[in-house]
């Protein structure tokens, strides 16, 4: 009894401190608190004393794929960046408001930055792989997290390869390096080695920028396949690789002060058809940016 | 059809003559070329003479002195041309590698917190205490070895002496270190960072074996600097005709030491290096001695140019094994 009664109040007081952002529908129906992923409430953001992001409120949705757009400056990586605490390496830096995950506060003192990295992957504009072999890139988060048997890391990189697409491409040269394959490869092999984690969210940043158009092609293809399992949050320069990947997609824009700020959220085909904000429409359409 | 186009220009274009002496200035150019290409050419093999006059000098007059006694025996007393100078060689990688074990981590360690706290006042200082460093005369580097090691214990010994070359050698690993960690993508730091990693993680699997080759090259060119030192030395280590260490080790066994006892008990010894031996050889009325001077200075040149050589090697493979 006593368990069940515990048990309930953490789930009201899990609610309750997980403000209620502008609410997001899907076709429509509005999206239940529990297939939100990231909430974010009134943030922002200080390189400083720059501002780069202020009054920031969004909810993005679990198991979809959510671009953020913009244009150059207008702060789409260092938001990208506050949903794994990635900003905490720059000195003097400081965030104001929250960021919940899972209804969790990551910024709050009590939370382990490391668990929260580990639920919450980032792959970033230029392929990044360590310099060791293909299968120590991937075994690289489990032994992190204290993985050391071979047959379960030997399956992990297995399974973690595979869910990247680039299972059948290595699987005979597990033991080279990560720094011979081709560019669109290593950016496979780095979602590869940040699915190994089992990540609840994968944060892109730009993924593809640096690679050519075929490459570009399968890393979109495997961002749909990986979307039923993850979350996908993707900054993009590209607003045809937005309007093509993803379901959502936010729009940010700097305001009189040079800060970053939402101009609006919804869903992709909404945002690139029949935007509510004027600005929105004008840089989707190409008359800016 | 472009050929087309091309040829129809070509023949529509009137052709302009006169404005510029091609043939003249052509030769004028040719000229200046090949003097100055001459003038470089010259003046390259001028620099390179007293390197090779050098390596060919003390190869030619050393090489007399080179046997196999020279590199088994220890010295057979002044005035005697047989007997080696293996004490020397012995002592020369003793204090060679202990001085790396003394100053190859803190340096490294250094570094990291130079690239990583470039604008804390402790790394601005690190970065100045380096360059102030590197430019102390070695000679007062040995005499803070005497100051801070000698005296206190009562005795010269290969500890004071390595700690001295430690010392001298510190800021040319930080620096190299340093400059090899900064070109690091940062990005790679933060790959791992965003796994979850730890920073020491980070900096001792992914941003060390990334940078290694030049580290090592870095590892490689202090050693060699130090191990032709003499200054520092002759305050620390002092010199010692009979120092063997295979001989320290059988008597060390014979009267029942462990092994780190022996240890302790062989870097508590004075000891002899090449250089060292060359400038005490040198200052010997004996022609014996004065060959086997010649002898020590052909063995360290030699020695130093294969550390820089292993250096260079360790370069290009582990530059082709990241390449893959």
């Amino acid at each position: 009894m006593q368990t069940i009664s515990s048990t309930a109040g953490e789930v009201t007081s899990r609610e309750l401190r997980q403000p209620q952002s502008p609410l997001v529908t899907i076709k429509g129906e509005p999206l239940p608190l529990t297939s939100s992923k990231f909430v974010l409430s009134d943030l922002a953001f200080y390189y400083g004393k720059v501002q780069a992001l202020a009054g920031i409120s969004i909810t993005i949705p679990a198991n979809h794929i959510t671009a953020i757009i913009g244009p150059s400056g207008c702060g789409k990586s260092t938001l990208l960046r506050t949903l794994n605490r990635m900003n905490d390496l720059i000195p003097k830096t400081r965030i104001e408001g929250q960021v919940f995950l899972d209804g969790d506060d990551i910024y709050s003192p009590n939370v382990d930055v490391v668990d929260v990295r580990r639920r919450v992957g980032m792959v970033f504009q230029r392929p990044n792989p360590f310099p060791m072999s293909i299968y120590d890139n991937v075994s690289y988060g489990p032994r992190l997290y204290g993985v050391t048997k071979r047959a379960d890391l030997d399956q992990i990189v297995e399974f973690s390869l595979q869910q990247a697409a680039l299972w059948d491409e290595v699987k005979d040269k597990l033991t080279q390096s990560g720094m011979a394959l081709s560019g669109g490869q290593q950016q496979r092999l780095c979602i590869a080695r940040a699915l190994a984690v089992e990540p609840d969210a994968i944060l892109m940043d730009e993924p593809a920028s640096a690679l050519d158009p075929i490459a570009t092609l399968k890393i979109e293809e495997l961002m749909q396949t990986l979307k039923s399992s993850y979350t996908i949050v993707i900054v993009t320069h590209n607003m045809q690789q937005a309007a093509r990947v993803s379901e959502f997609t936010a729009f940010m824009m700097i305001d009189q002060n040079r800060a970053g700020t939402l101009v609006e959220f919804g869903e992709t085909a909404q945002i690139f058809t029949r935007p509510k904000n004027r600005q929105t429409e004008d840089y989707v359409t190409g008359r800016f940016g | 059809m472009i050929t087309q186009a091309r040829s129809t220009l070509l023949f529509t274009t009137p052709i302009v003559k006169g404005f510029i002496q091609a043939k003249k200035g052509r030769q004028r150019r040719r000229a200046i070329n090949f003097f100055w290409l001459g003038i470089t050419g010259v003046v390259t093999v001028l620099a390179l003479v007293p390197l090779f006059w050098i390596i060919g000098y003390v190869a030619v007059k050393g090489a007399p002195a080179i046997n196999l006694a020279f590199f088994t025996e220890l010295p057979q007393g002044m005035g005697s041309a047989s007997g080696g100078v293996l004490n020397a060689i012995e002592g020369t990688v003793l204090l060679t590698v202990l001085s790396g074990l003394f100053a190859i981590p803190p340096g490294l360690l250094a570094a990291f917190y130079a690239v990583y706290h470039p604008n804390t006042w402790l790394g601005i200082a690190l970065r100045f205490g380096a360059d102030v460093l590197s430019g102390v005369p070695s000679i007062v580097i040995g005499l803070f070895g005497y100051a801070l090691v000698v005296k206190p214990a009562g005795h010269f010994s290969a500890l004071a002496g390595s700690i001295a070359l430690a010392v001298l050698m510190l800021p040319i690993i930080i620096r190299t270190a340093e400059e090899m960690i900064k070109l690091v993508p940062k990005n790679l730091r933060a790959g791992a960072l965003a796994l979850g990693s730890p920073e020491w993680r980070a900096a001792l699997q992914v941003t060390l074996p990334a940078a290694i080759s030049g580290i090592m090259t870095g590892f490689l060119l202090g050693l060699a600097r130090v191990s032709g030192e003499t200054a520092p030395l002759l305050f620390t280590s002092l010199g010692n005709d009979r120092f063997e260490i295979g001989r320290l080790v059988q008597a060390g066994f014979r009267s029942g030491q462990s092994f780190p006892e022996i240890l302790y008990n062989i870097i508590q010894q004075p000891v002899d290096s090449l250089p060292l031996t060359l400038y005490k050889y040198t200052q010997q009325p004996f022609p014996a001695q004065i060959q086997q001077a010649w002898g020590v200075a052909l063995v360290l040149i030699v020695l130093i140019l294969m550390f820089n050589i292993a250096a260079r090697y360790w370069v290009s493979r582990q530059a082709a094994k990241n390449r893959g």
